[in-house]
C-alpha cells in the first residue's frame, strides 16, 4: 500500500457517468470513478464486465458514447491517444503489444519519444540536437532498466523474449514516458508465481519511488486485495461496489456476481 | 566480416550508439571509401563503371521505397511514378530556367514529396491491399498527366532533353564524372537513412509497422509520422529521378512506368526489408540481373542459340530469372539478402568454435 506521502487528497483521474457499447452490446454503462492522486487503484470484475473497455476509453484508444474524462482537472475526452501520452498518462495490453523487431532499448526508448524533439534533418545527420537527445533519454532509459533488471537483455530483440519478460519490457515502456498515471491490462496474466510475484514487486516500486498513480485490471483477486488502495467492481458494464479490499470483498453483490447465488 | 566484438567496452552512451562502434567496422568504411572514391573509378573502364552509376541511382531509389515499406510497414506501388515527377520538374527547371543542379536536384526531391503526401493520404484510412490499389492508381494518374500535358513533358514523345550537370565551370559528362556526381548524392541517402534508422523517427516508423495501436497509446501522431514516411520516401525517388535523368540526359516517362515500380519492390523484397545494407544487396543485385545474364548469354548462350535469336533470348532469359528468383527468396530466405549475410558473418563471428 501506498503510504508513502505521495497520495494528497487531490484527484488524478476523474471519469463522469460514461457509457460505451459495440452495436447491441452496452459494454460500459454510466461508469463513474474517481481515482485519488498516488494511489493503487484497481478494477475488477468477471469476464466481459467492461473493464479494459474502461480502461481503452481511459488512454483514447475507445471514445466513450457519452460522458466525459478528466485528468488533473483537464478534459481529455476528446484528446487524442498521443497527447494523452504526452500529458503523463501511459499503459500497457493484456495481449502484450510489443515492437517485437526492436530491441528491448530500442522498445524503451520509444516511451521517451514524447519527450524527444528533434526532427527529420538533424536525425538523419545525426548532429547536434539529434544526438544530444538520444544520449539524454539513454540515461533516463538506463535506469529504468536498471529498475526492471533488464541490463542483461538490452540489446535482445523483444520478440525472443520469453513471455513473462515480454511483459516486464512492456512495464519499462510504459514507464519510460515518465507517466504520473499508469494503466496496466492484467499485468501479471499468465504468469508462474514467481514471475507474479516479481511483476507485483515492480508495481509497488513505482507507485512508491516515482509516486505514479496506478489504475490495474487484475483477474488474481490475492494480489488485487493484497496490493490495492481501492477497488471498484464492475459487472456487466456497470459499477456495483467500489471501496477498500475489505469492504469490496464482504459485499453480497461481489459475491452474487463472483459466485451466483445459491438458487439457479 | 570477421568481428571480433570482445574486448571493447564503451564508457559513455554516445561511444555504444556509434554508427560504427567497431575498430574493425571503421576500418572496412575506409577501405570501401578508398575503393569507391579511389579505385573503381581510376581502374575501370567506361562500361562497368556505367553499370555502377545505374547502380547508385537504383540504391537512392530503393532506399527511399524501403522506408515506406521495409521500416514503416505500408506499401506503394507508384514509387517509379514518384522518380518520373522528380525527373520532369528538374528537367523543367534546367531546360526553361537553366539552372544548375544544386538546385533542380532538391526542386526534383521536394515536388515528388509533395505529389507523394497527397498519395499517402489514403494510407491514413486503408492498409495493406487497398493502399497499394490506391498507389497503384497514383502510378496511372501521374504516368498519364505527364504524358498528356505538353507543358510538363515537352510535348512530342514527353521527352525532354537534359544537359550535363555542372560545377562552378565544369562539366561532367565523361561516365568517370557522372560516377563522382551519383555516387556522392548515394553516399548521402545512405547514410542520412542509416542515422534516420536509428533515431527517433526511424524507431516511431518501425513502431507503427509493427504495432500501429500501441504506438499511438506510447505517444506517437501515426497519421503524421505515416505522412512524413511517404513524403520522404517520395522525396528519395525523386531525387533518384533527377539522377537517373542527369545521367540519361534525358527525361522520358518511359523510363519511369509500372514495372520499374515492381523492379523496386523487388530490390527490397530480395535485398531484405526494413534494413539498409539489404537495400544496398537489393538494388545492386536486380541491376546487374540483365548484364549478367547478357554477359552470360553472349559468351555461354552462342553455343546453344543461334545469333539471330540471342537478343530475344536474352530479354525472356531475365523475365524468367527475375520472376524466379523472387519467388525463391519468398520461399527460402524471405528476409532476403541481408539475413543471408548475417547468417555467414553470425558464422564467423565466433569461428573456428561453433558456439
Amino acid at each position: 500500500m501506498s503510504e508513502s506521502g505521495m497520495t494528497d487528497g487531490s484527484v488524478k483521474l476523474s471519469v463522469s457517468d460514461i457509457s460505451k457499447s459495440f452495436g447491441g452490446v452496452q459494454a460500459v454503462r454510466g461508469v463513474s470513478i474517481e481515482v485519488p492522486k498516488g494511489v493503487i487503484f484497481s478494477i475488477i470484475g468477471p469476464n466481459g464486465a467492461g473493464k479494459t473497455s474502461l480502461l481503452n476509453m481511459i488512454s483514447g484508444f475507445y471514445h466513450p458514447d457519452e460522458g466525459s474524462i478528466r485528468f488533473e482537472n483537464t478534459d481529455i475526452t476528446e484528446t487524442t491517444p498521443a497527447n494523452r501520452a504526452a500529458m503523463g498518462i501511459a499503459r500497457t495490453f493484456q495481449n502484450i503489444a510489443l515492437f517485437r523487431g526492436l530491441t528491448v532499448l530500442e522498445n524503451l526508448m520509444l516511451g521517451r519519444h514524447v519527450h524527444m524533439k528533434s526532427g527529420v534533418v538533424s536525425s538523419m545527420l545525426y548532429w547536434g540536437r539529434a544526438q544530444r537527445e538520444e544520449v539524454e533519454h539513454r540515461a533516463r532509459v538506463e535506469e529504468i532498466i536498471d529498475f526492471l533488471k533488464l541490463s542483461d537483455l538490452r540489446k535482445q530483440p523483444t520478440g525472443a523474449l520469453a513471455y513473462g519478460l515480454q511483459k516486464r519490457v512492456e512495464l519499462g515502456r510504459a514507464l519510460a514516458v515518465d507517466p504520473t498515471l499508469l494503466l496496466l491490462d492484467e499485468p501479471m496474466a499468465g504468469m508462474n508465481q514467481e514471475e507474479k510475484e516479481d511483476m507485483v514487486r515492480y508495481v509497488l516500486d513505482v507507485n512508491d519511488e516515482f509516486g505514479t498513480t496506478i489504475v490495474l485490471i487484475e483477474h488474481d483477486m490475492g494480489v488485487v486485495m493484497d496490493i490495492s488502495d481501492h477497488v471498484v467492481v464492475l459487472d456487466q458494464g456497470a459499477k456495483i461496489a467500489e471501496g477498500t479490499p475489505d469492504h469490496v470483498r464482504a459485499d453480497p453483490g461481489v459475491i452474487e456476481a463472483y459466485l451466483g447465488t445459491g438458487n439457479h | 566480416m570477421f568481428h571480433r566484438e570482445s574486448g571493447y567496452y564503451k564508457t559513455t552512451y554516445a561511444a555504444d550508439m556509434e554508427l560504427f562502434p567497431l575498430p574493425i567496422t571503421k576500418a572496412a568504411i575506409v577501405v570501401i571509401c578508398v575503393l569507391f572514391f579511389g579505385l573503381f573509378p581510376a581502374l575501370m573502364t567506361d562500361y562497368y563503371i556505367s553499370v555502377i552509376n545505374l547502380c547508385a541511382i537504383a540504391v537512392v531509389g530503393a532506399l527511399g521505397l524501403n522506408i515506406l515499406v521495409g521500416y514503416t510497414g505500408q506499401i506503394s506501388v507508384g514509387h517509379a511514378a514518384f522518380m518520373s515527377v522528380g525527373a520532369y520538374t528538374a528537367a523543367n527547371l534546367a531546360t526553361r530556367w537553366d539552372l544548375p543542379f544544386w538546385i533542380t536536384l532538391p526542386a526534383g526531391g521536394f515536388m515528388a514529396m509533395g505529389v507523394g503526401l497527397i498519395v499517402g493520404l489514403p494510407s491514413l484510412r486503408v492498409k495493406g491491399l487497398y493502399l497499394a490499389i490506391a498507389t497503384l492508381a497514383a502510378q496511372f494518374i501521374i504516368e498519364w498527366v505527364i504524358n498528356h500535358t505538353p507543358a510538363i513533358s515537352g510535348g512530342v514523345q514527353a521527352s525532354i532533353e537534359v544537359p550535363r550537370p555542372s560545377l562552378a565551370g565544369w562539366d561532367m559528362d565523361t561516365q568517370t564524372e557522372m560516377y563522382y556526381f551519383l555516387m556522392f548524392f548515394t553516399a548521402l541517402a545512405v547514410i542520412g537513412t542509416l542515422n534516420l534508422a536509428r533515431s527517433r523517427i526511424g524507431r516511431a516508423f518501425i513502431a507503427i509497422r509493427d504495432q500501429d495501436i500501441a504506438a499511438e497509446i506510447i505517444g506517437i501522431n501515426v497519421y503524421r509520422y505515416k505522412l512524413l514516411a511517404f513524403g520522404l520516401s517520395s522525396f528519395y525517388a525523386g531525387v533518384a529521378g533527377v539522377m537517373y535523368t542527369y545521367y540519361l540526359g534525358i527525361a522520358n516517362y518511359e523510363m519511369f512506368q509500372l514495372p520499374i515500380s515492381i523492379d523496386y519492390l523487388a530490390m527490397i523484397i530480395i535485398g531484405g526489408l526494413g534494413s539498409v545494407l539489404g537495400t544496398i544487396f537489393g538494388a545492386v543485385f536486380i541491376t546487374l540481373l540483365p548484364v549478367v545474364v547478357r554477359v552470360f548469354m553472349e559468351t555461354v548462350g552462342v553455343y546453344f542459340v543461334e545469333g539471330v535469336y540471342l537478343a530475344q533470348v536474352i530479354a525472356q532469359m531475365r523475365l524468367i530469372l527475375f520472376g524466379g528468383l523472387i519467388i525463391l527468396f519468398l520461399v527460402v530466405e524471405p528476409e532476403g539478402l541481408n539475413k543471408l549475410w548475417q547468417n555467414i558473418r553470425n558464422y564467423f563471428r565466433v569461428w573456428p568454435f561453433s558456439h
